[in-house]
């Protein structure tokens, strides 16, 4: 009884809250911030869906990893979106997350992009390729890898695009050596990486095509290239063990993967995994393109390269000052 | 009640302070995460520059402060209200803004960014407020009567400040001094977009620490954050006995 009147209490002072009494489903949203007007959109066109109709969300943005790590810690959430397949795994390890969330036909994934160069007006220092970046004089700008997640795309696509020209791996760990020599700011995530080259900091500034479409989008004068090889970035979501309403969650993804979802995506600058909804947009194919399977797969590259102690990106910077 | 207050006084600090800063040691483990010169060129950075910011803002915060109390001139109520201004900024917003202002596009053709010079103003923007809030008040209870005898008798004006003024504010300048010290090396916001964060170069400990956090290495976070907090514990303590013996004779 004491539910009910409060539901109608409730329903009387917020109209709005009306429509959704009926189902009473509340998500929590957990997801890494570049996507979040993306979703913002995604949210209000699953609300108007049968499916959607009457749930409602609790939505939370922040850095990929720090999102995770506070899934881990406890906070609450019903699905959970980030820019890095190994921020999901960790969760799949604490039980958060069944084993079994990337068995699907998407492969757990939602959202896909490729790494491309934001460059000065007109390319002056025609920069196209990776080994172009080794160019003498040329200032790179990229997120610290250790500090953003998304950045670890950035150097995944760098060591593929140096095995994709015919290096061996070693003499691909030695280009990314050499790369970061140029390597003349790190800041900590893409967002503050955009406003430092906007400034006017750096010849190329390294980040995924997403966030430079989506400041193309904002009025901001970017330009960019996207190199023959570089890796599609591949973003993944899944729902929690813990939820309470794995139905409702399961539902989220599910329109998320549909023709109608995958076109908010692209407008929002991704590229569409449903082949589909990409009609309409200029998304660039690359002859070389490749994913994190190329170069070993997320588990093997955190340990290989990300590791704080050994990997090869904590001796590369390191090593860089001497 | 004595009792009573320093009971309260104990919980309190326990609560804040002690316990968050227990809670940090028993997580740190993992001294490679300090060691490491990446790691202790970040602490030098960070220290050095935080010496230089507290020793510029004793000289600037204290000029500051006389000439609020001291000098009658149009507009002094709006300088006085300028100077809160760095702490009601959000500090992302201060970077930002120093970003635009002494980056490469700059306005008056001063570009620190990437460099060391550009951390040192962003920490001399964020620590501007503390010297001189603390000396302002002093100086103005300090009895003028003082000065005037010191003139009558003959000591010119550096002489009357050296001897008269100096030691009577010199307590203050020093706890404003710490409070900028200390401010300096934990700011993360304001230096994070001007400095670049090159490893070696411009990376500062809050940066560093923020690596080791973003990457799992939270053992090694917390044990470069203890190391940190160890030695400004130092320097505030050295700080806190320099007072003391100035203000030797008043006790």
């Amino acid at each position: 009884m004491r539910r009910i009147s409060l539901a109608l209490f409730l329903a009387l002072i917020f109209p709005a809250l009306a429509t959704g009494a009926s189902r009473d489903v509340k998500l929590t949203f957990v997801a890494y911030s570049t996507p979040k007007e993306a979703y913002g959109q995604l949210i209000s066109a699953f609300q108007k869906t049968g499916a959607g109709n009457g749930i409602s969300f609790s939505q939370s943005y922040g850095a990929s990893g720090e999102q995770s790590r506070a899934v881990a810690a406890g906070l609450d959430a019903d699905v959970v979106a980030f820019s890095l397949e190994p921020d999901i795994r960790s969760l799949v390890q604490k039980r958060l997350v069944a084993s079994t969330w990337s068995k699907d036909q998407w492969k757990g994934m939602v959202t896909r992009s490729v790494v491309v160069f934001v460059v000065r007006d007109g390319n002056p220092k025609k920069l196209r390729t990776w080994d172009d970046l080794l160019k003498p004089g040329v200032q790179v700008i990229t997120p610290n890898p250790f500090t953003s997640g998304g950045a670890r795309w950035n150097v995944m696509a760098a060591y593929g695009g140096a095995l994709r020209a015919g290096k061996t791996p070693k003499q691909a760990i030695d280009y990314l050596g050499k790369l970061w020599k140029h390597v003349v700011a790190q800041p900590t995530s893409a967002r503050e990486g955009l406003q430092t080259f906007l400034i006017g900091r750096g010849d190329v500034f390294l980040v995924y095509e997403n966030e430079a479409l989506f400041a193309q989008k904002k009025g901001q004068p970017v330009q960019f290239v996207i190199p023959k090889a570089t890796i599609l970035i591949e973003n993944p979501i899944a729902v929690t063990t813990t939820s309470k309403h794995k139905a409702e969650a399961q539902a989220f993804l599910k329109f998320l993967r549909t023709d109608q979802a995958q076109r908010i995506f692209a407008q929002n600058g991704y590229r569409p995994l449903v082949k589909s909804a990409a009609r309409g947009f200029d998304f660039p194919l690359r002859p070389q393109l490749f994913t994190i399977k190329y170069v070993g797969g997320w588990a093997k590259a955190e340990k290989k390269f990300f590791d704080p102690r050994s990997g090869v990106m904590a001796k590369i910077q390191g090593s860089s000052g001497g | 009640m004595p009792g009573l207050s320093i009971g309260l006084s104990t919980l309190y600090l326990s609560v804040i302070v002690l316990l968050p800063l227990a809670a940090l040691s028993w997580k740190a483990h993992g001294w490679q995460a300090v060691t490491n010169p990446q790691a202790t060129a970040a602490l030098k950075l960070t220290l050095g520059v935080s010496l230089v910011v507290a020793l510029v803002n004793a000289v600037a915060g204290t000029a500051i402060a006389w000439t609020l109390v001291r000098d009658r001139f149009v507009g002094q109520g709006l300088v006085n209200a300028l100077v809160d201004l760095p702490f009601a900024l959000p500090t992302i917003v201060a970077g930002l803004t120093l970003l635009i202002l002494y980056g490469p596009k700059s306005p008056v053709n001063v570009d620190v960014s990437l460099k060391r010079w550009g951390i040192l103003v962003a920490l001399l923007f964020v620590t501007l407020p503390f010297v001189v809030r603390t000396v302002q008040p002093v100086l103005f209870e300090l009895d003028r009567e003082m000065e005037d005898a010191a003139a009558s008798l003959g000591a010119g004006r550096v002489a009357t400040f050296l001897r008269i003024i100096l030691p009577s504010i010199l307590p203050a300048i020093l706890s404003g001094v710490a409070l900028a010290f200390a401010r300096a090396v934990g700011e993360f916001g304001a230096v994070v977009l001007i400095s670049g964060n090159s490893p070696f170069k411009t990376e500062v400990a809050s940066v560093y620490i923020f690596g080791r956090i973003e990457s799992g290495d939270s053992g090694g976070a917390a044990a470069a954050s203890v190391v940190i907090l160890g030695i400004s514990f130092g320097v505030l303590l050295a700080i806190g006995a320099m007072r003391r013996w100035v203000t030797r004779h008043d006790r």
